[in-house]
């Protein structure tokens, strides 16, 4: 079969760093295939190289068999290639006509011609089943939908070859299912799609072929049906990777956390907690489920003390923590990996080994007398940075911002679970990790049960919560509308419970009898 | 090339490309080059006068200096530095001719007076941010104003007509008769040795004390700071009442070393102003303001000998001055240059 896309051998060199070696990589006409590779393995490097961004320092770029130079991202564009960027690059007050004609704005007199644009996209959007209103306002849309508007943006210049980056990184799990969907039909309409992900789940759902790349190298390729998940992972990673997350059943003590009738705000002053009732035990990890936006940050923020509590009541041990400052909260026993961690966990022009001291700082060894005392700190960072295997250039002394995403995760954990709280509040402690990564802070959470402590696990990832919890506890609309165990359960009724169906919940518990 | 090589190569071609263009000014407008920097290097470095003029006019210039910087090191843009300063200028002259006391106890109240009301003009620009979320460049701009026009009214009711306040008493000047001597009568005073204390304040705060530490986290990332328990409100207060401090302090410089009094002023002094360069031209780090002020100091200063001694006419001398430190700021520009040329050199 010929091949639309052919990169033979690219290298590409930032100062010292190879972040691509010899990576060859060959699309087939009509297929689907996979870029697979950790955090900072170099994917989107070598996409960007594709697209134009990036000008390779060795090998051959062939588009329909022709050699071909893409100086920059117009010329990839009038080859036929479309990008849908992990952040969409959208203006958020302007309709999805607008954004999809913004740069090649049809004309007719020297007028823009919305009329006319909107029909071509209305049309394109039918033939490709994507559903999207033309006259919408991103801003009033689903993150979803905004990515359909991107999708339809490369459509309508002409694309016909695709390149997906990280995809599915912020899509709830329905919207997963019918993005893969569209990627089916792109196909059968003769479209070829490169996508990159570390998804290994949706590789083997989806991707005709996928191909490896590992800290820059190319390691191969190999047809998605003649491979599974656990050689898939093997090849990422360079070693064997457990998916079952293995450990020992719960034994649950006393209540660490309780949280009774707690009403809580946002910051439009849209209460978004209302009424939660929810306790986590020593020696358990308990899963929060639900869809991204039914009250999840509130709640953090309301035990951790960045935000007020409107009503009800937080107790820690058994002592009343509601309203307190967040440093009191913080020395009464909590452990804190915050969901952002660029935002809250972390300050990113420090070095790792001053963020390190982020929660202490004030205390002895760490400074005396209101004096720092940074041989102490960049002591204990080592300690910390060996611990949890956070791998840096300059050891402590990095900039956090130099860090890759898992192993600013793994700091920031690492300081977290250093200090030994009682109870650990881990919100979307993976999100946009790599399975290796994965794997070891699932691993650690684990630890912490298993030396006593309770964990709080908030998490969109349905995987991840029935793996790692000992109980589940499903948020929808502000409360907690079902408490279940994570053995005795499905993904089909989680799922169901997550978008509020309770009733039909019970109808399959029933139907299951 | 290595980052330290180009840190410390970028000011050094900066200043050169700026000297270039700065000596095609002259010969554009038919002066001397060679005439024209001798008189300047003459004025800065030709004799024991001129070095202590020099380093009196550098004075001020590190304190201000290093209060934009500190404030810029905290997340905040103090541009009310000239403000604050004009409140010190004031209160140092005043407990400085109004008190009788020992020196040993007079010098340092004027100068605790200046840094206090530095500080007081500072601490409501931070007050108003942390509370009401007034943006500080707002609050400050308009508090110059305000601190000028309360200056000059304060300074015409102690003056009775003279437009200055009475000089300062002998035991409060910075003044000192062995500086004016071995300075050839310069006005030298002893004002250099509270600025580079200052500097040394500066870099132990934020590098040595955990408030230094809280200081730096709110400025780099609020949200973080806030997360770690820190009090976000009240190290934004403090961190604008220090930068205050500052300023304060390089008004007493003139209050008490310069010009011996507080005079009723037309317009700002500048020094205020000029701190944001210095304290840019200086990375915002303290040693940094110290280098910063020096080219500033300099330059203003022997910049005056460019008219008696080469004939120069003020304006071309003022163009060739703002030209030097026009290219000392866009460093960005010559560091890319440099980069460039490093990689070239690497790849042959």
């Amino acid at each position: 079969m010929e091949h639309v896309i052919e990169m033979l051998g690219i290298r590409k060199e930032f100062g010292n760093f190879v972040a691509n070696n010899n990576i060859t990589l060959q699309l087939k006409k009509g297929e689907i295939h996979a870029l697979l590779g950790e955090n900072g393995a170099g994917k989107s490097t070598l996409m960007n190289v594709l697209f134009g961004l990036y000008q390779p320092e060795a090998g051959e770029i062939k588009v329909r068999g022709e050699s071909v130079k893409i100086t920059d991202p117009n010329k990839a564009n009038d080859l036929g290639i479309g990008m849908v960027h992990q952040h969409f690059m959208l203006v958020g007050n302007f309709t999805v006509t607008e954004n999809i004609i913004l740069g090649s704005e049809p004309t007719k007199l020297g007028m823009i011609n919305i009329k006319d644009a909107a029909k071509d996209i209305a049309a394109l959007s039918k033939k490709y089943n994507l559903d999207v209103d033309p006259n919408a306002k991103i801003e009033d849309i689903s993150v979803g939908m905004q990515q359909r508007v991107e999708i339809l943006k490369t459509l309508y210049r002409g694309a016909e070859i695709l390149i997906f980056d990280e995809p599915t990184a912020s899509l709830t799990p329905q919207e997963i299912t019918e993005l893969m969907s569209i990627l089916k039909l792109l196909i059968k309409e003769g479209k070829s799609i490169i996508i990159i992900t570390h998804k290994l789940k949706e590789i083997m759902e989806v991707s005709d072929r996928v191909t490896i790349i590992r800290k820059g190298e190319g390691i191969g390729t190999v047809i998605t049906a003649e491979t599974n998940p656990n050689e898939l992972a093997e090849l990422m990673v360079g070693r064997q990777v457990d998916f079952k997350t293995v450990k020992k059943d719960a034994t649950p003590a006393e209540e660490i956390l309780a949280i009774e009738n707690l009403f809580v705000t946002d910051y439009r002053n849209i209460e978004k907690v209302k009424g939660l009732n929810l306790n986590v035990r020593r020696g358990e990890i308990v899963g929060i489920a639900g869809i991204d936006g039914n009250g999840q940050s509130e709640l953090i923020e309301a035990i951790t003390g960045l935000r007020k509590v409107k009503s009800g009541k937080i107790t820690l041990n058994g002592k009343d923590i509601t309203g307190l400052k967040p440093r009191k909260i913080t020395e009464s026993g909590i452990g804190h990996i915050p969901q952002d961690r660029h935002k809250h966990g972390l300050v990113l022009d420090f070095s790792i080994g001053h963020n390190i001291a982020l929660q202490t700082y004030y205390k002895e060894p760490l400074s005396k007398g209101g004096i720092m005392n940074y041989k102490k700190i960049n002591e204990k960072a080592r300690q910390v940075i060996e611990e949890f295997d956070v791998r840096s250039g300059q050891g402590e002394m990095t900039p956090a911002r130099a860090l890759s995403g898992g192993n600013q995760q793994k700091a920031i954990i690492g300081r977290e679970v250093d200090r030994n709280p009682d109870l650990l509040i881990a919100a979307l402690p993976t999100r946009g990790l790599d399975v290796g990564a994965i794997e070891f802070i699932h691993s650690r959470l684990i630890e912490q049960r298993d030396k006593g402590k309770a964990v709080l696990l908030i998490s969109f990832e349905l995987d991840e919560v029935m793996n790692v919890s000992d109980r589940i506890a499903v948020i929808y609309d502000g409360i907690i509308i079902d408490t279940v165990n994570p053995k005795e359960t499905s993904e089909q009724e989680l799922g169901l419970l997550m978008a509020g169906e309770e009733r039909q919940v019970k109808a399959v518990k029933e139907g299951n009898e | 090339m290595s980052n330290r090589v180009v840190n410390i190569l970028v000011p050094v071609v900066s200043i050169i490309i700026g000297l270039i263009v700065g000596a095609i000014v002259m010969v554009v407008s038919g002066y001397d080059p060679v005439l024209g920097y001798t008189a300047l290097w003459n004025g800065i470095f030709g004799d024991s006068y001129s070095i202590g003029n020099t380093i009196r006019q550098i004075t001020p210039y590190i304190l201000s200096g290093l209060a934009v910087a500190f404030a810029f090191r905290t997340g905040l843009f103090n541009i009310g530095v000239e403000g604050q300063l004009l409140m010190g200028w004031l209160a140092a002259a005043y407990v400085g001719y109004a008190f009788e006391l020992p020196r040993f106890i007079h010098l340092p109240l004027a100068l605790l007076a200046a840094a206090a009301a530095g500080a007081f003009w500072a601490f409501i620009v931070g007050f108003l941010k942390a509370k009401f979320s007034v943006h500080e460049v707002i609050a400050s701009i308009m508090l110059n104003y305000t601190a000028l026009h309360i200056t000059n009214a304060v300074i015409r009711n102690l003056s009775d007509g003279s437009f200055k306040t009475p000089t300062v008493l002998e035991s409060a000047t910075l003044r000192m008769p062995w500086l004016r001597e071995i300075t050839d009568n310069s006005s030298l005073h002893l004002g250099i040795i509270v600025a580079l204390l200052m500097v040394f304040v500066m870099w132990f705060i934020l590098e040595k004390t955990t408030r230094g530490y809280e200081l730096k986290s709110v400025g780099f990332n609020k949200d973080a700071a806030e997360y770690a328990g820190m009090n976000v409100k009240k190290n934004i207060i403090l961190a604008m009442t220090i930068s205050g401090v500052f300023a304060g302090l390089a008004g007493a410089m003139e209050a008490l070393g310069t010009f011996q009094n507080a005079s009723i002023k037309a317009g700002f002094s500048g020094i205020g102003f000029d701190g944001i360069a210095v304290a840019l031209l200086g990375a915002n780090t303290p040693l940094g303001v110290v280098f910063g002020a020096s080219l500033f100091g300099s330059l203003k200063y022997g910049a005056l000998n460019m008219p008696n001694e080469a004939g120069i006419p003020e304006e071309i001398v003022a163009i060739i001055i703002a030209l030097i430190i026009f290219f000392v700021a866009s460093g960005y520009i010559i560091r890319l240059g440099l980069q460039k040329f490093g990689k070239k050199k690497e790849g042959q």
